[in-house]
């Protein structure tokens, strides 16, 4: 299923997913996913609605542990170590691996305090005024927000909150940012600094987008990685990964047929 | 064919705004008819209570005299006992019912059991106060001679039980102010990598904060006003007494004690008694929501 692999294993990969089965309770939600996450690349995951492309996004950072029915075969390694194992600790994961939402969900604390929460948890030693001051300025907020820093997370407008809520991923130093939708709940203006900021991260981040926008995907995303739905003979919706390669080979060339009608908008 | 902008926009039907209009005045009415109560009720009390305010003044406030006979009275002592048995009462039942709220709220537990301990929490707020007053008396006083100096009823088995009764009230609200806590705000708590702990402390508390001291101060209310229960363990003395283990009182109790013989200038020094109570509750109603809405705005 993986086209074009010489491509994408020039680089080298940071997540990688290993014949991945993810249920939720005894609803087999995704199917069989084999993928290579590049390093310092954009790869955005797009697909119809319920074909998991969450729920894959939240097992990068085993964000998925908080759901009890949630449950994973196969093996994600993260530099080669799986994830999954025994003895790995999904708090030190996170750390690593950061998280953007759909919904802007900034702490009901000050924008400053929002900034220096992952790193006082973390035990951060250095000047907070710095890390907030650098973390805005890498999120393209500073010049918008640095007057009013004690002022709440959550007075400022969806934008400024969503790339509030990147500022306190990347205040983290992580290695990859997930982001799901970041920009459903945004206007074009806001979207379009998003989008920005993503071309300026992925020099020191790698970074995976979920999206609905086919315009957005194939703007910001090197790869993109389309999912679909199957129904089973059973009649349950089954997700898999249908085609993975380069963003303009998905979009201008595709192999499979569903994705050349899902990306050009012809689809069911 | 007529054009959108020739069209004109239709009447609704005349049945409909009638509605709306009777709608509106049963709100208008119903919202007025409480305040109305309640001002009723302070009104008349206030009436009741004026020969005992003319007689005694504000130094009815600071005298712990209470006395039928040559019609003295003062409440300093009932005063005292209502503000200190509250008080020792949300100080132990604040940081358990906070407990209680956070172990129901998280997924600690089965989902069974979790549901079994929440209604038996809610149940202890349906147990009349006469039964816990019964169990004071026969449970907890003889209990509390053996391990400490108390010799009956006395202010210590009145707080605790009166901690009891408002546990309920601090752990189900504080519950419910978890809960409602934005799923989103603990996804990114835990998305940046933070422990359950961290989580539930730097930032479910802190965003439930204005719910839960909702809820303390309506728990405070409660234990202001409570009587029966009180009544039966306080042992009703209006000698001024710092000791834990010694005999106290509280407005209530006072009220309750001696309504039914109560004649004359002491009715009016009782109602002289309810106005000072209902002005402590309100003063604290109000504390709670200049509080909720500062931490609001935070
Ligand atoms: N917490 C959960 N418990 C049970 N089933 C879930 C849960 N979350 C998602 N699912 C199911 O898993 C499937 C995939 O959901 P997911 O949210 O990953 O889809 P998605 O591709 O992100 O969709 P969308 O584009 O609408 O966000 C769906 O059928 C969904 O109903
Ligand atoms: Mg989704």
């Amino acid at each position: 299923m993986l086209s074009s692999e010489d491509t994408i294993n020039q680089t080298q990969a940071v997540l990688n997913a290993e014949n991945v089965d993810i249920y939720y309770g005894d609803f087999l939600a995704l199917k069989g996913i084999y993928m290579e996450i590049p390093k310092n690349k954009v790869t955005a995951f797009i697909g119809p609605s319920g074909c998991g492309k969450s729920t894959l996004l939240r097992c990068y950072n085993r964000l998925n542990d908080l759901i009890p029915v949630f449950k994973l075969n196969g093996k994600i390694t993260y530099h080669g170590q799986n994830l999954y194992d025994q003895d790995v600790d999904p708090v030190q994961v996170r750390r690593r691996i950061g998280m953007v939402f759909q919904k802007p969900n900034p702490f009901p604390k000050s924008i400053y305090e929002n900034i220096t929460f992952g790193a006082k948890i973390n035990g951060f030693k250095g000047d907070f005024d710095q890390l907030v001051e650098e973390s805005l300025r890498g999120a393209a907020l500073w010049e918008e927000v640095k007057d009013k820093l004690k002022q709440n997370g959550m007075s400022i407008s969806g934008g400024q909150q969503q790339r509030l809520c990147i500022a306190r991923t990347i205040a983290l130093k992580p290695d990859v940012i997930l982001m799901d939708e970041p920009c459903a709940a945004l206007d074009p203006i806001s979207t379009l600094k998003v989008e920005e900021l993503i071309h300026q991260l992925k020099e020191e981040y790698t970074i995976i987008i979920v999206t609905h926008n086919m315009q957005q995907a194939a703007r910001v995303a090197d790869y993109t990685g389309f999912f679909n739905v199957r129904v089973t003979e059973e009649g349950k919706r089954q997700g898999y990964l249908a085609e993975h390669d380069l963003t303009e080979v998905i979009f201008q060339n595709p192999k499979e047929e569903a994705t050349k009608q899902y990306v050009s908008g012809r689809f069911g | 064919m007529t054009s959108i902008s020739e069209r004109r926009l239709e009447q609704r039907p005349p049945l409909e705004k009638i509605m709306d209009t009777v709608f509106l005045w049963a709100a208008r009415i119903s919202a007025l008819a409480i305040a109305g109560v309640l001002i009723w009720i302070i009104t008349l009390v206030f009436i009741q209570a004026l020969p005992a305010i003319g007689q005694f003044g504000l130094g009815f406030l600071f005298k712990s005299t209470w006395n039928p006979v040559r019609d003295e009275y003062g409440i300093l002592t009932p005063i005292y006992g209502t503000i200190v048995s509250s008080l020792i009462a949300l100080l132990i039942s604040v940081p358990i019912g906070l407990g209680v709220s956070i172990v129901l709220s998280e997924d600690y537990l089965p989902t069974q059991i979790q549901r079994i301990l929440v209604f038996l929490v809610e149940l202890l707020a349906a147990i009349p106060s006469v039964v816990y007053g019964l169990w004071g008396v026969f449970v907890l006083i003889p209990f509390l001679r053996e391990i400490t100096p108390l010799k009956g009823p006395s202010m210590l088995p009145a707080a605790l039980i009166l901690s009891v009764m408002i546990l309920p009230t601090i752990s189900a609200i504080a519950r419910d102010a978890l809960i409602n806590v934005d799923i989103g705000v603990r996804q990114a708590a835990v998305g940046l990598g933070a422990t359950r702990w961290e989580t539930i402390l730097l930032v479910i508390l802190p965003a439930a904060s204005s719910g839960i001291i909702g809820g303390i101060m309506l728990a405070l209310g409660r234990a202001l006003g409570e009587t029966m229960a009180v009544t039966m363990l306080i042992g009703n003395s209006n000698q001024l007494n710092v000791s834990l283990f010694q005999p106290s009182n509280t407005i209530s109790s006072l009220l309750a004690n001696q309504f039914a013989e109560a004649s004359g200038l002491q009715v009016s020094a009782l109602m002289y008694a309810a106005l000072v109570l209902a002005i402590i509750t309100l003063v604290v109603n109000m504390l709670a929501q200049i509080v909720v809405t500062q931490l609001q705005k935070i």
